[in-house]
């Protein structure tokens, strides 16, 4: 079960994102990235592991555009030269912190994303009333970020994300800072909505219980630079409870993945 | 969020209460001292004296702090105005700040007692070269917080603007000057009670021979005369319109940021 992804799976008709080759070698000579190949399908929620400062979070903002590779290339959306194209790409972000801007309410923080780019208008405005209510933070629409617990301005970043309608979205340990309640409970809702909206997901994490909890697949990467050193698949169907936490065949799958994670580090 | 549920009147008395005790003991030490010491009136008259020559002097008092109080105001604000241009200009770009910097440090290093005199004879005796010396002391602080608060953005938000495709407009409007509202009111507060300061010394060498003077010549005057008495009041008048210009600027920032932001709190 654990298949490297190879370059040619990019022929793969369904796949939505290749990354192929991919290097990166920062100005101060470090290198995050070596090789990198992935492929995540239109639809899937993929989870990417490794350990600290092993280039995930740097693969994230190749993805998005925010940094080119040095080497390989990243295609994807059915857009050439996808992280160039910033028009035309339909990609989301959620970071480790909420980032939200202070001085905006949770609503106007939440209509930021369409007011840059440009779509700000009456229709636009039921959108993230809608967005706000599948997070359900309806009730907290005028409030400001710093009248929010840490678990509700998360989920005031994740309606900011959604309000584009995004196809990708990229998740950056968005949950890392959180209790360990507040965190199960906001990876139920995460993939609830995943469930109704279906967009493709990229999700970074070091915790190894939450990527099997709401993968496909969970692929390991290695200390830096990264290199995709192993690929699991998680057979659970969705949508999953919240008790498959509890049982055995997730305890081993967590073993496994935990298992090539620590050949990983070395 | 943290509501405050006691009455206004009881949180003022909080904030107030406790500089008014230190006060009158102050003055309590003040009288004591003297007395004790025997120092003589002419070095330095008790808290009695003092407020006795500030009530038989309240009208020159008053017209003193008022006119100070203008000069200090409008020097704060040509500070305030010419800050935010010169640190909008750094921002704009690396290489500026990098040129500009050294001549901005001018503003905190020059001694203002020393060009002074040189403003007075290039702008006049009168109430303009006051507002010039005032603006002078009061700049490098708009200067320093405006740069910082226009360059130091949260990474994550910069990366939240590009990923969205916004403008350098958009990122100065939408990101850049809001973010420099904290650290601007920290400057803000800084440069208004300098401004005061700054106005003073204006005074000093300006304004001779004319009907109407402000504080520092007043000062001035006063010591010529030695009026020690009167010098005191009118050393005490200039704090307390220092005070008081720094209370409406931290007034003013407190209601700019109470809703949004943690120094409010």
């Amino acid at each position: 079960m654990t298949g490297l992804t190879v370059a040619d799976s990019s022929k793969m008709e369904d796949s939505y994102l290749v990354a192929d080759g991919v290097s990166l070698e920062f100005a101060s000579g470090v290198r995050a990235l070596e090789g990198f190949n992935l492929t995540i399908r239109t639809g899937d929620f993929l989870s990417i592991v490794g350990p600290s400062g092993c280039g995930k979070s740097t693969f994230l903002r190749l993805v998005a555009g925010l940094l080119k590779p040095t080497s390989g290339t990243v295609t994807g959306g059915g857009v050439d030269g996808f992280a160039a194209r910033k028009r035309e790409r339909r990609i989301a972000f959620v970071f480790q912190q909420p980032t939200l801007l202070p001085w905006r309410t949770v609503e106007r923080n939440v209509c930021l994303p369409l007011e840059l780019r440009g779509g700000w208008n009456r229709q636009t405005r039921g959108k993230v009333a809608e967005v706000l209510e599948l997070v359900g933070l309806s009730e907290f629409a005028r409030a400001y970020p710093h009248e929010l617990s840490g678990g509700m301005q998360m989920r005031a970043s994740l309606a900011r994300a959604l309000v584009t309608d995004p196809d990708l979205l990229l998740l950056d340990e968005p949950f890392a800072a959180l209790d360990d309640i507040t965190r199960q409970r906001l990876n139920s809702e995460l993939l609830s909505l995943w469930e109704r909206v279906r967009f493709t997901a990229l999700f970074v994490t070091h915790n190894v219980g939450e990527a099997v909890y709401l993968s496909h697949r969970v692929a390991v990467m290695s200390a830096r630079p990264g290199r995709l050193v192993a690929d699991h698949a998680i057979p659970f169907t969705f949508p999953r409870q919240a008790e498959i936490r509890s049982t055995p065949d997730f305890a081993a799958l967590v073993g496994r993945v935990a298992t090539s994670l620590g050949e990983a580090s070395q | 969020m943290r509501k405050n549920t006691l009455p206004l009147s009881t949180r003022v008395l909080r904030f107030v209460l406790p500089p008014m005790i230190f006060f009158l003991l102050f003055l309590g030490g003040w009288d004591l001292a003297v007395k004790w010491f025997e120092i003589p009136a002419y070095l330095l008259p008790g808290p009695k004296p003092v407020f006795q020559s500030a009530v038989a002097n309240g009208r020159v008092l008053a017209l003193a702090s008022l006119l100070t109080a203008a000069a200090a105001a409008a020097g704060f604000l040509v500070s305030v105005v010419i800050g935010l241009i010169v640190a909008f200009l750094f921002s704009q770009s690396a290489w500026i700040q990098r040129a500009g910097y050294p001549y901005a440090m001018f503003f905190q290093t020059v001694p203002v007692v020393a060009i002074a005199p040189l403003i007075v004879i290039w702008f006049g005796s009168d109430f303009r070269s006051i507002v010039i010396t005032s603006a002078i002391v009061g700049l490098f602080p708009i200067i320093t917080t405006g740069t910082a608060g226009l360059t130091n953005l949260d990474r994550n938000m910069v990366e939240l603007f590009d990923l969205n495709n916004a403008s350098r407009w958009q990122k100065l409007w939408k990101l850049r000057f809001p973010n420099s509202i904290p650290y601007l009111v920290a400057g803000a507060k800084t440069s208004s009670g300098l401004s005061v300061v700054g106005a003073i010394i204006g005074e000093f060498f300006a304004g001779f021979g004319q009907q109407r003077y402000g504080l520092g010549y007043l000062i001035f005057q006063a010591n010529a005369a030695l009026k020690t008495d009167l010098m005191v009041a009118a050393t005490i008048a200039s704090t307390l319109l220092g005070l008081l210009i720094f209370g409406v600027v931290g007034l003013a920032g407190h209601l700019a940021l109470r809703r949004w932001h943690h120094s409010a709190h």
